[in-house]
């Protein structure tokens, strides 16, 4: 193949699980945008928003991916109401290791702004912000794993390109939503 | 898993710090938060969907580490060109959802300069990134599909801040 070729065939790859995850990025920056009271009242909580939303991707990612390969396997049956234990095992391992990176996240945050000498709300605050929102989004991205790899896979799409742009695209979102509903709990029950 | 989630969320407080460095830019100007998320989530995706690629290749052996392999150069141009794409219409969009939500709107020539200088600027990161990062993982018999994706994915996630704090700076 000449270059000319394998970029077009590259670009037109590429082109939708980006345009997807594009509307993803654009809606959770609107919820971020309607965030600024709580930005201002949680000081650190914007230290948070990368760390908090790779997270969301590097776990429920992985969870994705390894959902497609048991499929394809032939391990696990697309089906909810068979759901047995390996598939509960795997969900339960991808909440809690996502429940410790933002429990973690919120503590290197608070120690680097600690060092950094720069204002900073307090540990307990951010680290219940950060496991909040952690749960929250993390029970709504295996959900919205779950139902679409299944139902996308009794279609006969191939989980594994599925896998990447959902994840990236509601990942986003719930993760900024969640943070949002985390910070409004925290905010309410602490004032 | 673990250790690994943990120092990728370490890498990414970094790009936490940069945000709270400019927290008053964009919390005066409503279409620059909203670019935030969006421009991360498009870096880290354009290298990783170049990652994927060049792994993919790497695992067939129809990928040379030269400057005039057709594929790396190939990849490399979709890479340039699909950030030149879709970073206008994040720009425009972007001012387009901070006029609609309110808030103090800044002219949308600007937004769009910052969204495509960040977008092309990152396109070409991400490319340095994941070739630095594919041929490291070659040298050191590492599985790329393995390693490469994650740390090229989160080390655009920080370079997106990065950029877009740079060019906040200069344009705005």
């Amino acid at each position: 193949m000449t270059v000319r070729e394998v970029a077009a065939r590259a670009y037109r790859e590429g082109l939708p699980a980006l345009s997807a995850s594009l509307v993803g990025g654009l809606l959770a920056g609107v919820v971020l945008g309607g965030m600024r009271t709580e930005l201002t009242a949680i000081d650190g909580l914007l230290v948070l928003v990368p760390a908090l939303l790779a997270t969301r991707g590097n776990v429920y990612g992985s969870l994705g991916a390894r959902i497609a390969t048991a499929l394809h396997q032939g391990l696990l049956e697309p089906r909810l109401r068979e759901a047995d234990d390996r598939l509960l095992r795997a969900v339960a391992a991808a909440i809690a290791n996502g429940l410790l990176a933002s429990a973690f996240a919120a503590v290197v945050a608070t120690a680097a702004l600690a060092w950094l000498v720069r204002p900073a709300a307090g540990l307990p605050m951010l680290v219940a912000v950060a496991v909040i929102s952690g749960l929250l989004s993390g029970l709504a991205l295996t959900t919205t794993v779950v139902l679409f790899v299944f139902a996308g896979f009794r279609r006969g799409y191939n989980p594994d390109t599925l896998v990447g742009p959902l994840v990236t695209t509601a990942g986003d979102v719930f993760g900024i939503a969640a943070l949002l509903i985390a910070a409004r709990l925290v905010i309410w029950g602490g004032g | 898993m673990l250790p690994v989630l943990l120092v990728l969320t370490t890498i990414e407080i970094g790009s936490g710090l940069v945000l709270e460095r400019f927290e008053a830019e964009l919390l005066a100007y409503p279409s620059l938060l909203i670019l935030v998320p969006v421009t991360i989530g498009t870096a880290g995706n354009l290298g990783s969907i170049l990652a994927a690629r060049l792994s993919t290749a790497f695992h067939l052996g129809t990928l040379s580490f030269a400057v005039d392999d057709d594929r790396l150069l190939g990849n490399a141009i979709a890479t340039v060109a699909l950030a030149l794409s879709v970073f206008p219409v994040i720009g425009v969009g972007a001012w387009g959802l901070g006029v609609l939500t309110g808030g103090p709107a800044l002219p949308v020539t600007t937004v769009l300069a910052v969204a495509v200088t960040s977008g092309g600027l990152l396109s070409i990161l991400a490319v340095a990134v994941t070739i630095v990062a594919t041929y490291v993982a070659y040298r050191l018999e590492l599985d790329p599909d393995d390693v490469v994706i994650p740390v090229v994915t989160n080390v655009c996630d920080v370079l997106g801040v990065v950029v877009l704090f740079v060019v906040v700076q200069v344009l705005v």
